[in-house]
């Protein structure tokens, strides 16, 4: 029999015992809730009528050219909120509200996950907290105010490093406390079971859709999918369909400062331990210490990664490789000026690692990115480090 | 085979106070004198607490202390060194509490093993439920040390059962719903959580999380509890006397010999 909250040997629900409960009631909603047809009308209507789905899958001309191959773009930038997150959010916040929760609290570290919950929050009609670390919220001033007037209060974070890693445990202990009326809405596929299923299944929209787009202008399947992998879920999300085809899938993670400097590329350069309830790849010293991780991204900035990443990077199905700052800022550029589209910092490294899997490809293969947001967020952020070169 | 927690619960006649200190706060030969210090003050147990950099069952107090020795340099070697050099003159029990990731990092035997070897008694994990107990527990019996696993007020009948099945040493029973520090008062429910968990299990029932005073103590200890647990409360007094050696020790043993009083 195999364990529902494993994926091979990673995963697990390495939480205290006062969780245990929360857990196995969230879990009996998603296995009961989750598949009727009273939240699934629901879920169709908010994901097609208010967030915006389908997203388009764009051909690009110019990129096509210059990479030699036939490059798709999956448009999650064009979702409501600007960013895949919000698939998830509202998957979690319905199914939170159905099983009679009046509080969302979430933890984000660009922010935008904190908006996407704040959106769905605001949309539900529930109460939002946001755990952020103070270091984050001095960079993302953009997000908090957007959480703020959505509604949501924005909790700082001012223990440990003051980063998503921290503000996850501020979450994981308000939840502690507030067990009986709050949902902790986690934002990746990480954390203890159900949660790294239970995203996986709201983000596979990404790639279900992904398959009947690319089947309806190619006629086939694609060679190739790249998506980058900070915690994982937007790669989970459009790869879960073709885990069982024949298309070769890539993972970009945060290469930061490159192979001597500071990182978070947590399966590339990592070992497996528990950190947030899973046991997955981690950043860690020799005693297990968590370590602090490093990307010009906030989104890709975390130690841990979701834990059937773990699995499928032992397993070769999925091919992870880092992607330096310096890289993910050249394909920042690139995309916007070669297509008119300002990608996320965070999916400029799946640009990056897309052009290197396309001198690989033959001109008539199919090459997918997923898009997975919109750089609105990091366009100070990139002014300010490239100020005169623009 | 009766471990030496078990022996101090029989043979102690009164409810027992379990002190908790952080190995290396502030540094290791403090942590020292601090865990001889508590003993001389009355504590019957020493839970020493091997410091986790994302400790997510612990609040600020704690978390400040965890800050403080990891600072020092405290790994599992301090951990083994201090139980090794405390326990060549006492015989007070010692229960080590951590987090999964640093006894998955040392390996489960190999970390279960060295602290069997330096003289520890139980050890608990505060992250480790029932569900990822079973490596842990089976490696706690190996080597003759007691799993001691926690109850919490959202534990099922169905679950306390099996979590006493599988227990060694106490119950550690959780004693908020929320993580740990010093509150105001106890929790009402507590009383009764007390109550039925005690109606269910052969072993001891230690309340922890939340107690800092002695009137707690009596309060608790009126509901039928056979000893409390006392971090937040003893670990305020270091961090309020940093840099003072003398005020320090005589702050902590202060703090102890208060809630002693309370059990005697």
């Amino acid at each position: 029999m195999t364990d529902p909250s494993r994926f091979g040997v990673y995963g697990g629900r390495f939480v205290p015992e006062t969780l245990m409960a929360a857990l196995e009631e969230l879990e009996q909603g998603f296995r009961t809730i989750v598949p009727g047809n009273e939240f699934r009308e629901e879920m169709k209507y908010y994901l097609h009528e208010y967030a915006g789905r389908k997203t388009p899958l764009t051909f690009c001309r110019n990129v096509s050219r210059d990479f030699g191959c036939r490059v798709y773009l999956k448009r999650e930038d064009l979702l409501h909120s600007g960013a895949h997150k919000l698939n998830n959010a509202l998957g979690q916040a319905l199914l939170a509200k159905f099983m009679g929760k009046h509080r969302l609290i979430a933890e984000t570290g660009a922010g935008q996950h904190g908006v996407a919950t704040a959106i769905a929050g605001a949309v539900l009609g529930m109460q939002v907290d946001v755990y952020m670390g103070e270091e984050d919220i001095r960079r993302q001033g953009l997000n908090v105010s957007r959480m703020k007037m959505l509604g949501a209060r924005v909790l700082p974070v001012s223990s440990g490093s003051r980063t998503l890693k921290d503000a996850i445990n501020e979450a994981l202990r308000d939840w502690v406390t507030n067990v009986a009326t709050t949902h902790y809405l986690i934002g990746s596929v990480v954390g203890p079971h159900p949660f790294p299923t239970m995203v996986r299944d709201f983000q596979t929209v990404i790639g279900n859709e992904t398959r009947d787009q690319v089947m309806e202008k190619e006629g086939r399947l694609p060679d190739a999918i790249v998506a980058c992998v900070g915690g994982g879920s937007n790669a989970i999300g459009i790869f879960t369909p073709f885990l069982g085809e024949d298309t070769r899938l890539f993972g970009a993670e945060a290469g930061g400062e490159g192979p001597e400097g500071r990182h978070g590329a947590t399966l590339c350069r990592g070992r497996p331990g528990v950190l947030h309830g899973t046991y997955t790849y981690l950043i860690q010293d020799a005693f297990g210490q968590i370590l602090e991780s490093h990307s010009i991204s906030a989104g890709l900035d975390y130690p841990g990664v979701g834990p059937e990443h773990s699995f499928l990077r032992d397993s070769g199905r999925v091919s992870y490789h880092p992607v330096t700052d310096r890289e993910a800022l050249d394909a920042f550029l690139y995309l916007s000026r070669s297509e008119g589209i300002i990608p996320a910092l965070e999916s400029a490294h799946a640009v990056s690692l897309a052009e290197k899997v396309a001198s690989g490809l033959e001109k008539d293969d199919v090459l997918v990115i997923n898009l997975s947001g919109r750089g609105d967020k990091d366009v100070a952020q990139v002014a300010s480090m490239t100020g005169d070169l623009l | 085979m009766t471990s030496g927690i078990g022996e101090a619960f029989s043979g102690a006649g009164r409810p027992l106070l379990v002190a908790c200190l952080v190995a290396g706060d502030p540094d290791e030969r403090t942590s020292l004198d601090l865990m001889r210090e508590a003993e001389n003050c009355g504590a019957d147990i020493i839970e020493l607490v091997m410091p986790y950099s994302d400790p997510v069952a612990d609040g600020p107090v704690m978390q400040k202390a965890m800050q403080r020795a990891l600072g020092a340099g405290t790994t599992p070697d301090t951990l083994f060194s201090l139980i090794r050099d405390f326990r060549a003159g006492s015989k007070t029990p010692i229960l080590v509490l951590t987090y999964a990731n640093i006894v998955v990092q040392r390996g489960i035997e190999t970390f279960y093993r060295e602290a069997a070897l330096a003289g520890a008694d139980g050890i608990a994990v505060a992250d480790v439920p029932l569900e990822e107990s079973d490596p842990f527990c089976r490696a706690a019996r190996g080597e003759g040390v007691d799993p001691v696993l926690f109850v919490s007020q959202t534990t099922s009948r169905e679950r306390l059962e099996r979590i006493v099945s599988g227990a060694g040493g106490f119950l550690y029973l959780v004693a908020v719903l929320g993580v740990t520090g010093a509150r105001e008062r106890i929790d009402p429910r507590v009383i009764g959580h007390i109550r039925a968990v005690k109606a269910a299990s052969a072993l001891p029932v230690v309340p922890g999380f939340g107690i800092g005073t002695a009137g707690q103590v009596r309060e608790l200890v009126r509901a039928g509890a056979d000893g409390v647990i006392v971090g937040s409360a003893i670990v305020r007094e270091i961090e309020r006397t940093l840099g003072e050696p003398f005020a320090m020790k005589e702050a902590v043993g202060g703090k102890v010999r208060e809630l002693a009083s309370a059990l005697r």
